[in-house]
């Protein structure tokens, strides 16, 4: 639907509208451990609406640049802003209560709990009441828990897992664990989503389910999506920005048509191969 | 008649003493659930909470204020140590280590352990402290169904009833709220729990003050029946069969665990003990959680774990 638009600001509707706003900015972040250095002097942007991808050889930097976003890593230089202000000392649930959420490469939920109770989890930082409130189940702390339900419910019905509600997660099969997870990270009503090779291991009529519900989320749930993905196919077709490293640089930025007909790009990525 | 008497009075008497063990196994069950480790200091935060009491309790009798408002405030006081054992733990012993794998906090409970048995008696004092919260008496039942009726230690009643109260608090804590299945989370993966906005270093505070709190009232009881002494700790060592047998994820569990464990030793000691020798009490729960660790590894209750190979 839009993989033709050459200069964004053409596309119709709500994310036009928006496409100028920068909802997260990293200004030379560099990481290292020790004497690997993980990223070195990256540079980009995430705006409002957009879905953005992360793409780039194994080893590239794409899950280290995920987790300095999410806050599990604190890079030693740089500058991050989001939501137009500068964050200091990141913590992975500081970044989960100012409206990040993600999902993992190797799918991480809790396995000895219920599809329910998992989604569930999503919605931690939403609830008020205390726990004694909660122990008893009465007046406002009940309510609570049944608005949170409802809001649970209608994610378990938009990913279509209705019929697992109750199943632990340990005993599904893969593809429908990642979906699973994409449901808890969505519970939390994110600004930013940052989804971890969402379609990796899954066969092509999965990825078509999880290329439709990521659209979906884009456009009705309001929020901004970064993703990291291998299969080029599905980054052309869903990612509104490309954003290419490799050795831990940023060696491409632009639209997918842009990215793809990169000489820097062809050279590190995709071109070799062939 | 007086078989079945005597059959009621030592299955009684044992069932409820195995409640006692079963107080001393939650506090291992409860950490294991929520932090996936296994806390070898349960003994030693049983021994600190019970010479907290018992010392407070002393030093404010002595001071003569009236007997209920020195049982509260001792228990209050004691209260605030778990508390205070909790936070140190979490800071500096768990804290620092957050992503690590369970035998690597395994490792760091037992150092734990040590430094609290030797904290615990050199601020408190080492002596063998007579504690008496509860009576201690014996009660006799059904005296007009059975010749001589049924004796029954009032002491070990009010241990049933406690944790009772307990088992199902704690029952509605992890089901109901928000926190109990924060706690659930975190046990299953410090990542994704940390993802989703739920801060480690809280959870695990306030799963060791818990477990702290479930010490400070295995403590009353078993300080009342065996005076609040070192040896204490070593009901951890009970509590380990009481857990095999159980499973070491499920509360309710540690409850039939101990339960078994209390009875079965009991019956055994009365019944086998003229046939094969005495004893049995010392050594039943060990053989009876190697049976169980033979047929059914994961204990009565517990979860069976599957690994995606």
């Amino acid at each position: 639907m839009k993989a033709d638009v050459e200069p964004r600001p053409a596309v119709a509707g709500r994310s036009a509208v928006a496409a100028g706003e920068v909802l997260l900015s990293l200004e030379h972040v560099s990481l290292s451990f020790g004497g690997v250095r993980a990223l070195r002097d990256v540079s980009f942007d995430i705006r409002k609406g957009e879905i953005r991808a992360i793409i780039g050889p194994n080893g590239a930097g794409k899950t280290s640049m995920l987790n300095v976003i999410n806050g599990f890593y604190q890079p030693q230089q740089g500058v991050i802003t989001f939501k137009g202000r500068r964050r200091h000392n990141m913590r992975p649930y500081l970044a989960a209560s100012q409206g990040i959420a993600r999902t993992f490469q190797n799918v991480a939920l809790f396995k000895g709990m219920s599809t329910l109770d998992n989604i569930m989890t999503g919605r931690t930082l939403k609830m008020r009441r205390g726990i004694v409130a909660h122990m008893l189940h009465w007046g406002p702390a009940q309510r609570e828990e049944i608005r949170h339900r409802e809001a649970v419910e209608r994610i378990i019905d938009f990913l279509e897992i209705a019929h697992i509600r109750k199943v632990p997660v340990g005993k599904l099969p893969y593809g429908l664990q990642k979906r699973v997870e994409l449901g808890r990270a969505l519970a939390m009503e994110p600004e930013l989503l940052l989804l971890d090779e969402p379609m990796a291991g899954m066969n092509l009529e999965e990825k078509q389910d999880m290329s439709r519900f990521i659209l979906t989320v884009k456009d009705s749930f309001d929020t901004t999506i970064a993703l990291i993905e291998h299969d080029m196919g599905v980054v052309m077709d869903l990612s509104d920005r490309v954003v290419v490293l490799d050795y831990g640089r940023k060696i491409a930025d632009g639209s997918p048509a842009q990215v793809q007909a990169d000489q820097a790009v062809i050279d590190a990525y995709l071109g070799v191969a062939h | 008649m007086l078989l079945a008497g005597q059959v009621l009075e030592v299955l009684l008497g044992g069932l409820l003493s195995g409640v006692l063990y079963s107080l001393v196994a939650l506090g291992f069950v409860l950490i294991f659930k929520a932090s996936g480790v296994f806390n070898f200091a349960q003994g030693a935060m049983v021994l600190l909470a019970g010479l907290a009491l018992v010392r407070c309790l002393d030093y404010l009798t002595h001071h003569e204020f009236p007997a209920w408002l020195a049982v509260l405030l001792a228990l209050m006081f004691a209260a605030a140590i778990m508390a205070l054992t909790a936070w140190l733990v979490e800071r500096f012993v768990l804290g620092p280590l957050v992503n690590q794998d369970g035998l690597t906090l395994f490792m760091s409970t037992i150092g734990a352990t040590f430094v609290l048995e030797g904290a615990s008696q050199m601020i408190f004092g080492s002596d063998v402290y007579p504690l008496r919260l509860f009576p201690s008496d014996a009660w006799i039942i059904l005296d007009n169904v059975f010749p001589g009726g049924i004796l029954i230690n009032k002491l070990d009643v009010w241990g049933g009833l406690i944790a009772g109260v307990l088992v199902a608090g704690l029952a509605v804590f992890f089901q109901n709220t928000k926190t109990g299945r924060a706690l659930r989370a975190v046990a299953d993966d410090h990542a994704a729990a940390q993802s989703v906005g739920i801060p480690i270093s809280w959870i695990w505070f306030v799963v060791w003050l818990v477990a702290g709190l479930v010490a400070l009232v295995a403590a009353t009881i078993w300080g009342t029946k065996l005076g609040v002494q070192f040896s204490i700790t070593f009901l951890a060592l009970k509590a380990l069969p009481v857990l095999i047998i159980g499973g070491f994820t499920s509360v309710p569990g540690a409850i039939v665990g101990g339960l078994m464990v209390g009875a079965g030793e009991k019956l055994a000691e009365i019944y086998l003990g003229p046939h094969i020798g005495g004893g049995i009490e010392y050594w039943f729960a060990y053989v009876l959680a190697l049976l169980v660790l033979l047929l059914r590894p994961q204990g009565l209750f517990g979860e069976r774990i599957i690994e995606r190979i």
